[in-house]
């Protein structure tokens, strides 16, 4: 039983469930998964669906977070990756065609990577602190979104691009399956190789790993790259859904729900250690929250309200300073109640 | 820090005349901590040379860019920023970040709509909302501090927080039109034959306090300190823990005066004020020349980073044919130089 109460991800599991049991106060069939025309139908399944780009974000979020470092400036490249994709299929005639798709994408999660890299380099090569040098392009990275769609939303008429955020395959939708892909890959990538062990060096301390020889360099301009892939990916996600490109409002403020699902999942800001299956947890316990919020028709906006008590709850259970506190004030009434006690028995 | 005006090359007769035996090793200690001196300002210079040359590319491109209004139509449309960024500037010198600043901000647009339209006399109003914003940023130091954890994280929390109590207060626009607030948004005081409001009045004061806590005071050092090494100030017997706290805490209620600024400014109290302002005011400190590592930076600074945003947005303004969101652009590239410029110093100091 203590075995399970100490392990790493019991709060953030407890939580979660909780959250979901919470549901069927308000919607009793909240459970119920069914099966219409080949496609699984449900709550449950929405929240999986739309948490996806969530996830990927958060994905990427936890390995840059494992290097010690932080990234502001996904919601920007996924806004940028999202509008460019929009931007080339809505000049194409045959909007439907896959090519065009396939090129729209590629065109989207390459500039992804390469803003990603770019990041990289500002913190790998110049030593910018990450919080300053993604700030940076979060900052930019709005404006030349903006740049791109010309200020305007772009909306296409692409059945094929529509599928990425909203199609169904193998009876699953097709943005779960994207992002379940991608966080197996990045597992096995990770931890059956050494590539995960060397991404917690280089967090635990940059220095000595790169005296161990560590390329730490490379791995965390490499680390920037990917989380740049996964928010270009997201991005093609949360355009596809919508079919149109905003790029005021594409991947807004996605970025502190990245990090809020990876806090959330265990991996502490410090780095040096990481758990994606956390970081998946985490994620999936935000978009429940914000589901929740929705049937239960309180006002939308006020999710924050409880997102914020979520967090504070969440940090502090995982806090050492606050657990040993809470400990001893459990441990002092007791030699206070024993003191009275014995002054009365001595007078 | 006392021998800094007598080295500063702007006082050089200060500099006590020296025995013949030791001029020379005088002269190479004089001489490195002049350069040291000199290069504590240069983020701080660069900012300055900055501005010039913008100030002067307007003057050159645009007509009536030159009248003095135009500066002052700067510092008026920005006044609440400033009092946030003042704010901010403590919290980046101890080395912490302070993400709540901008739903801190609507948030107390909101209470002064909601208590002004319960009918509450306007200096109740005021004092209350000052108290909630102090109170909140108090209660985030004693988080970050007492519990030990990341400043980001319970910002961020703060950030959620109170941003969803603006909407819990009301999800739409609550107009304000208090007589005390109409006066404040609509006079003006003439300057020669300019104008400024009230609003540029209150943020003057609020920068001064702030400059002259931090050059001047005890607390102002103890932050210096923290921001250059928790440990040491720890050793050195300084209260951490108390100014640690008191930096969110002032950042709280230069907040809630900017969020009071914002009413004056609006007449209106909107969950969706100031959304993403925290990145203004953390942008402005930056480009003023604050290290976000903290322990380097003046108030001053932030002041300079304030004018030049807004110079970015009024030469926007005047070109008419650039779009706005080409000032996202420009602050991104001037937070890059910026801080590139900051690396190299850093890099250059021993």
């Amino acid at each position: 039983m203590t075995a399970i109460l100490r392990h790493r991800l019991f709060w953030p599991v407890l939580a979660l469930v909780l959250l979901l049991l919470s549901n069927l106060v308000f919607t009793p069939g909240f459970f119920t998964v069914e099966l219409r025309q080949g496609h699984l139908y449900g709550s449950l399944i929405d929240i999986l669906r739309l948490s996806s780009p969530l996830i990927l974000v958060a994905l990427g979020m936890t390995l840059v977070i494992a290097t010690g470092g932080i990234d502001l400036s996904v919601g920007s490249v996924m806004a940028v990756s999202g509008a460019l994709a929009c931007l080339h299929i809505s000049g194409q005639p045959d909007q439907g065609a896959l090519s065009t798709v396939l090129t729209a994408c590629a065109l989207g999660v390459g500039l992804a990577i390469l803003l990603g890299a770019w990041n990289g380099f500002l913190v790998a090569v110049v030593g910018l602190q990450p919080i300053i040098a993604t700030l940076i392009l979060m900052v930019a990275g709005r404006g030349l979104a903006q740049l791109i769609t010309k200020g305007q939303i772009i909306t296409v008429n692409s059945p094929a691009y529509r599928f990425i955020g909203a199609g169904y395959w193998l009876t699953f939708p097709f943005a779960v399956i994207i992002a379940a892909v991608v966080v197996a890959l990045t597992v096995v990538l990770t931890r059956r190789t050494a590539l995960g062990l060397l991404v917690e060096a280089v967090g635990g301390n940059p220095r000595a790993s790169r005296l161990a020889g560590v390329g730490s360099r490379r791995l965390t301009w490499g680390v920037y790259a990917f989380t740049g892939l996964c928010a270009g990916i997201a991005g093609l996600m949360a355009t596809a859904n919508v079919s149109s490109a905003d790029g005021n409002a594409v991947g807004n403020l996605i970025e502190l729900n990245a990090i809020l699902a990876v806090v959330i999942g265990g991996t502490s800001l410090a780095g040096g250690r990481f758990s994606i299956a956390g970081t998946v947890i985490g994620a999936l316990l935000i978009q429940t929250l914000d589901t929740t919020i929705y049937t239960t028709g309180i006002p939308a906006e006020t999710t924050q309200l409880f997102k914020a008590l979520v967090v504070i709850v969440i940090c502090l259970v995982q806090s050492p300073a606050f657990r040993s506190k809470v400990a001893r004030l459990r441990r002092r009434p007791r030699p206070r109640l024993a003191a009275p006690v014995n002054a009365e028995a001595s007078t | 820090m006392s021998q800094t005006p007598l080295t500063s090359p702007s006082a050089p007769d200060a500099r006590p005349v020296n025995p013949r035996t030791a001029a020379a090793a005088d002269e190479v200690i004089d001489r490195k901590r002049r350069t040291l001196v000199v290069r504590k300002y240069v983020p701080v210079l660069g900012t300055l040379v900055l501005l010039c040359v913008m100030y002067a590319i307007g003057i050159a491109n645009y007509e009536n860019f030159y009248n003095t209004q135009v500066l002052l139509n700067i510092l008026i449309d920005n006044s609440f920023l400033l009092v946030v960024a003042v704010g901010m500037t403590f919290v980046i010198l101890t080395g912490g970040i302070d993400l709540s600043v901008g739903s801190v901000v609507a948030l107390t647009t909101m209470v002064c709509a909601v208590t002004l339209e319960h009918g509450w006399p306007a200096p109740l109003v005021m004092i209350s909302v000052l108290v909630m914003g102090a109170t909140l940023g108090l209660a985030m130091g004693c988080v970050i501090h007492y519990f030990e954890i990341q400043p980001f994280i319970v910002t961020l929390a703060g950030m959620f927080l109170a941003r969803g109590l603006c909407y819990v207060i009301s999800t739409s626009s609550i107009p304000i039109t208090h007589p005390t607030w109409t006066t404040m948004s609509q006079t003006r005081i003439p300057i020669a034959s300019f104008s400024i409001t009230p609003s540029v009045l209150i943020a003057a004061v609020v920068t001064l306090i702030g400059a002259v806590v931090l050059a001047w005071t005890r607390l102002g050092r103890t932050v210096y300190a923290i921001g250059g090494n928790v440990q040491s100030a720890t050793l050195m017997g300084l209260p951490v823990a108390r100014t640690k706290i008191a930096v969110y805490l002032i950042s709280g209620l230069c907040s809630a005066i900017g969020g009071l600024l914002l009413s004056f400014y609006m007449s209106s109290g909107d969950p969706l004020h100031a959304v993403g302002l925290e990145l203004d005011a953390i942008a402005a400190v930056v480009i003023g020349g604050t290290i976000l590592t903290g322990g380097s930076g003046y108030v001053a600074g932030t002041v300079l980073g304030i004018i030049v945003l807004g110079l970015i947005q009024t030469i926007i303004t005047f070109q008419g044919t650039l779009s706005s969101w080409w000032t996202r652009i420009f602050i991104g590239a001037l937070l890059f130089l910026f801080v590139l410029l900051q690396r190299t110093v850093i890099r250059r100091t021993p």
